[in-house]
């Protein structure tokens, strides 16, 4: 019975089609506004939850398919279908919006229903892009995200947010476009937007070359990667908690999504030719970025400098492939590190949206950012210093947490491929820690500061809520990976199977 | 002579919305002569009707097969009756918005409408021109009535400079548009399109003449549509009109300028493609890059928006250009639909004005947000479809249009139109900036009648409603080209 409904349309529609209504409640009745958003939020992760109980894991083939002709005149469909890589991204997607309604509740006063209205829409248009099968469906998902971010950052950013905003906005769209050319381009080669269809499309190495470039302009700014991860701090910075929480949370991952769906299948001998491209990108992203975070005086520019050394990470196991192929031809080490990538992508969903929430949850008692205004906070704040604790141990990769899993795998898999890709890959471990572990020392640890730290009250209910709920992911992902490893495991396989052999 | 001299009876019916349109427009200037200032809604309200008259006429006769009639001079096909149905929606969204806006600057006159109907006559006759001469002809009915509703208020002086500017610019284009018409006539020796594009590729080797004659109906048609680097007078001329007028202005005409374009270059000298090809590739690329960027500059709202129409026409001259039937839909999708959010966008500047204070910056529309959430979500919507950002329809505008250059390997001019249409994303986001993050002083709500609020609402539906499901629209363009 379950596979007869359109689950995938239901996930991606019902938050939209609920951000409209809680739109039409309108900003004069917040209270109202406010449930129907809960409601929405949780009513789309409870549709969610069948894609996972009910997901095959032995298989790689895509499930959940929907397929409905959309734009007939340029063979575009509504062609939706959700594998290994996919499914735990839109679990992550509606998880996360709960959290987020959940953030906003009290702290959020100046038009609630739009704030709220915007996160359910960008809901929507994110599990889109992860559901969608048809490129063009993907494109136009992946652009449609960009409005209610901007507005997000926009209207309820800090000072400095209408730079912020239109720089993250400019940014994205800039990288975007050149993929639309290249998926055009393929389109007229293959005949439709399928994006199975692309995987087995037949590529010389310069038209490979190319579009794989575009690709890297589209996700190596959405990851994003150095030295275009400019727009990152500063949005990550003006955004609300919510808006960062998203932001780090969910749409980076669409980035690293898109190499996998895209680049990596699409061009494989591009790929394997640049390779050294991506991984040097990667590799500063973990050193030279975390060097930036550690000198950082604003905790949530840390916490989006720490984001952007993890998704190096992510970047790197994707990448490592074709060096593992080269030294050692052992398939093994390669699936080792994109399973590395895709944990470490949900891991640092949970962490990186965790950390920001205890930003947020400092900033609405003390309205400011500043490490240097905090100190000492477990002296009034006992029960909000062990989650922060326990979330900054998780982003330093502490055994036992999510982060240290994908970590873990990754850095393994980079020994197969060079010993200085994994010295320097390894350098992060030390580096977080020191990063993560120093702001915690100054924020939470010591005397307490000033007469701000000491009279902080601690977490309420709705805040205990929210950080334990992602508590719990971040142990249970860190204790027991064995489900979410198994559900991913053949789609990797199929991936790395299709990546080695050449298309030219 | 080849041309039979006996008399052919013209076929009436294909006739019968032009003809209702003129007696209309008599009527309208006969009745209205003897109304009050009071009475003028019964002006309004017959205009209404005539369009809405029009548009049952042209309904009736659509799909029907191709007629060709007055000698040759006058055509009814599927892409005139979609391009008309165009222009009558156009304009009946446009008279109702201008009613507001003239009746609270005291300019609320019968003439508006008799020029507007008129405008709406010459513009018809241009989509179904079938020769040279009905075409110079339709072209004429409808600059020389956009020129007089420039003027309309005529105390203002920037209105009167603006419409001297147009009128010496448009007069300076029409003689362009005739002395290349004088030379194809002379090679041709034909006014009639169907015999001109026979003729044209006999006469098409050794002979400069016929290409002389191209560019010079290229510069004139450029003229007309605003087209770098004949776009001078497009800007002063949207900034100086009264607002209701830059409406008229800026959204039908536009549509009867692509019909005008796919009747002269496509369909009558089709054989000279590689003529007009190089020169429109030149004209579009300079469009889209002056309009583009010559926007961000601005900070005149009206004038803003004339610069990004000029980026637009940049656009739909790409589809053009890329010489296939689907170049010619998307040229026309994007046309069409452009009309549409312009028409929009418009329409809620001239609702956003306070009374007595017009909006004429940018910075008039800070705090939009707080004043009606639901205009500052219309007028988002709107930007965000002109900057071409799914789900609203302007995506599929440009997203037809680049395919169909990327189908003719014109890959690179593809990816300059991307590029540049992301720095044209920045001033529509300033737009929305100025809206939704910019504080204004007073929150005085947004007066404005019931009938406007519903038609401005529905307009920006069906932005979303095309945005999500294109098809349909698509497919009637598809077929009208076909």
């Amino acid at each position: 019975m379950l596979s007869e409904l359109p689950i995938l349309s239901l996930v991606i529609w019902l938050p939209i089609l609920g951000g409209a209504a809680v739109l039409f409640v309108g900003d004069e009745n917040s209270a109202a506004a406010r449930r129907l958003a809960l409601v929405v939020a949780c009513a789309t992760f409870a549709v969610s939850l069948p894609l996972w109980t009910a997901f095959d894991g032995t298989t790689a083939l895509m499930q959940f398919e929907e397929l409905w002709p959309w734009i007939p005149a340029f063979s575009v469909n509504y062609h939706l279908g959700i594998d290994g890589f996919s499914m735990p991204l839109i679990l992550l997607t509606a998880f996360m919006t709960v959290i987020v309604v959940i953030a906003g509740w009290e702290v959020v006063q100046y038009r609630v229903a739009q704030y709220l209205a915007a996160f359910l829409i960008m809901e929507g248009l994110m599990i889109g892009v992860f559901a969608s099968l048809d490129a063009m469906l993907f494109y136009v998902f992946f652009e449609a995200m960009l409005i209610p971010m901007f507005l997000i950052i926009g209207i309820w950013g800090g000072p400095r947010r209408v730079y912020a905003t239109i720089k993250f906005f400019l940014y994205t769209f800039f990288g975007s476009v050149f993929m639309l050319i290249a998926l055009l381009y393929m389109y007229f080669k293959s005949g439709s937007f399928e994006i199975i269809g692309f995987h087995a499309l037949k590529l010389s190495m310069s038209e490979q070359i190319l579009i794989f470039l575009a690709f890297v302009m589209a996700f190596a700014v959405k990851v994003p990667m150095w030295p275009v991860h400019t727009w990152l701090p500063d949005a990550h910075v003006e955004a609300p908690t919510g808006g960062s929480v998203i932001l780090a949370a969910i749409t980076l991952k669409i980035g690293g999504y898109g190499f996998v769906r895209f680049a990596l299948p699409i061009t494989p001998d591009a790929a394997a030719h640049l390779d050294w491209l991506i991984l040097t990108m990667s590799l500063v992203a973990v050193v030279y970025i975390g060097l930036v975070a550690l000198v950082q005086q604003d905790m949530k520019k840390l916490i989006a400098y720490s984001s952007i050394a993890h998704m190096g990470f992510v970047t790197l196991g994707f990448f490592l492939i074709f060096g593992i192929m080269r030294s050692t031809g052992s398939v093994n080490g390669a699936v080792m590190g994109i399973q590395g990538g895709m944990i470490q992508m949900v891991s640092h969903g949970f962490i990186s949206g965790a950390m920001f929430l205890c930003v947020g949850v400092l900033y609405d008692r003390v309205h400011s950012r500043q490490i240097k205004d905090y100190g000492g906070v477990v002296n009034t704040m006992p029960m909000f210093a062990a989650f922060m604790v326990l979330f900054g141990l998780a982003n330093s990769g502490l055994p036992g947490t999510s982060g240290f899993v994908g970590e873990f795998l990754v850095i393994l898999s980079s020994f197969k491929s060079s010993f200085w890709i994994a010295f320097l890959a390894a350098l992060t471990l030390i580096l977080g820690a020191a990063y993560t572990l120093w702001l915690i020392k100054r924020v939470v640890f010591g005397d307490i500061g000033n007469k701000h730290v000491a009279e902080l009250q601690d977490v309420n209910v709705r805040e205990f809520c929210m950080l334990a709920l992602l508590a719990i992911a971040v142990l249970i992902l860190g204790i027991w990976p064995a489900p979410l490893v198994d559900v991913m495991n053949p789609t990797v396989e199929n991936l790395v199977r299709h990546i080695i052999v050449s298309k030219i | 002579m080849g041309i039979p001299m006996t008399f052919v009876p013209p076929d009436f019916v294909s006739v019968m919305p032009e003809i209702f349109v003129l007696s209309m427009a008599c009527a309208v200037l006969v009745i209205d002569v003897f109304l009050k200032d009071e009475q003028r809604g019964i002006t309004f309200g017959l205009c209404q009707l005539t369009l809405l008259g029009a548009l049952l006429l042209t309904l009736i006769g659509y799909g029907t097969d191709t007629t060709v009639t007055f000698n040759g001079h006058f055509i009814r096909d599927a892409m005139g009756d979609v391009l008309k149905v165009g222009i009558y929606v156009a304009i009946a969204m446009v008279l109702l918005f201008s009613r507001d806006y003239l009746i609270a600057r005291g300019i609320h006159r019968g003439e508006y409408y008799v020029l507007a109907l008129l405008g709406v006559l010459g513009m018809m006759v241009m989509v179904s021109a079938a020769s040279f001469l009905t075409a110079y002809l339709g072209l004429e009915l409808l600059s020389l009535s956009l020129y007089a509703l420039v003027a309309f208020d005529r105390d203002n002086a920037q209105c009167s400079e603006a419409a001297m500017k147009y009128f010496v610019l448009g007069a300076l284009a029409s003689g362009m548009l005739l002395y290349g018409i004088s030379m194809i006539y002379g090679t041709t020796g034909s006014l009639d399109l169907r015999v001109v594009a026979g003729a044209a590729i006999e006469n098409r080797d050794g002979s400069l003449l016929p290409a002389l004659g191209v560019a010079f109906l290229v510069v004139g048609l450029a003229f007309k549509l605003g087209a770098v680097p004949f776009h001078m007078w497009l800007p002063d001329v949207y900034q100086g009109a009264p607002t209701s007028v830059t409406l008229y202005v800026g959204s039908a005409p536009k549509l009867a300028a692509f019909a005008l374009l796919m009747r002269i270059l496509v369909e009558g000298l089709g054989g000279l493609e590689s003529d007009w090809q190089q020169m429109l590739i030149v004209l579009s690329v300079l469009s889209i890059a002056v309009g583009n960027v010559i926007a961000i500059a601005q900070t005149n709202i009206k004038r803003m928006l004339a610069y990004s129409t000029i980026s637009h026409v940049g656009f739909i001259l790409l589809g053009i250009i890329a010489g296939t039937a689907d170049g010619y839909s998307a040229a026309m999708f994007y046309a069409l639909t452009y009309v549409l959010t312009t028409v929009g966008s418009f329409g809620i500047i001239i609702l956003a004005g306070r009374s007595g204070c017009e909006v004429e910056n940018i910075q008039d529309l800070r705090g939009l947000n707080d004043r009606s959430p639901w205009f500052a979500f219309l007028m988002l919507v709107m930007m965000m479809s002109t900057a071409g950002i799914p789900f609203l329809v302007g995506f599929y505008a440009k997203f037809a249009v680049l395919m169909a250059i990327v189908n003719v390997g014109m890959v690179g001019l593809a990816v300059y139109a991307v590029v540049l249409s992301v720095v044209g994303a920045f001033y529509y986001l300033r737009v929305v900036k100025v809206m939704y993050f910019d504080k204004s002083e007073d929150s005085i709500p947004i007066l404005a009648a019931l009938d406007t609020k519903i038609v401005i609402g529905a307009n920006g539906l069906i932005l979303i409603l095309l945005g999500l499901y294109p098809t349909g629209l698509m497919g009637v363009c598809i077929s009208a080209l076909q």
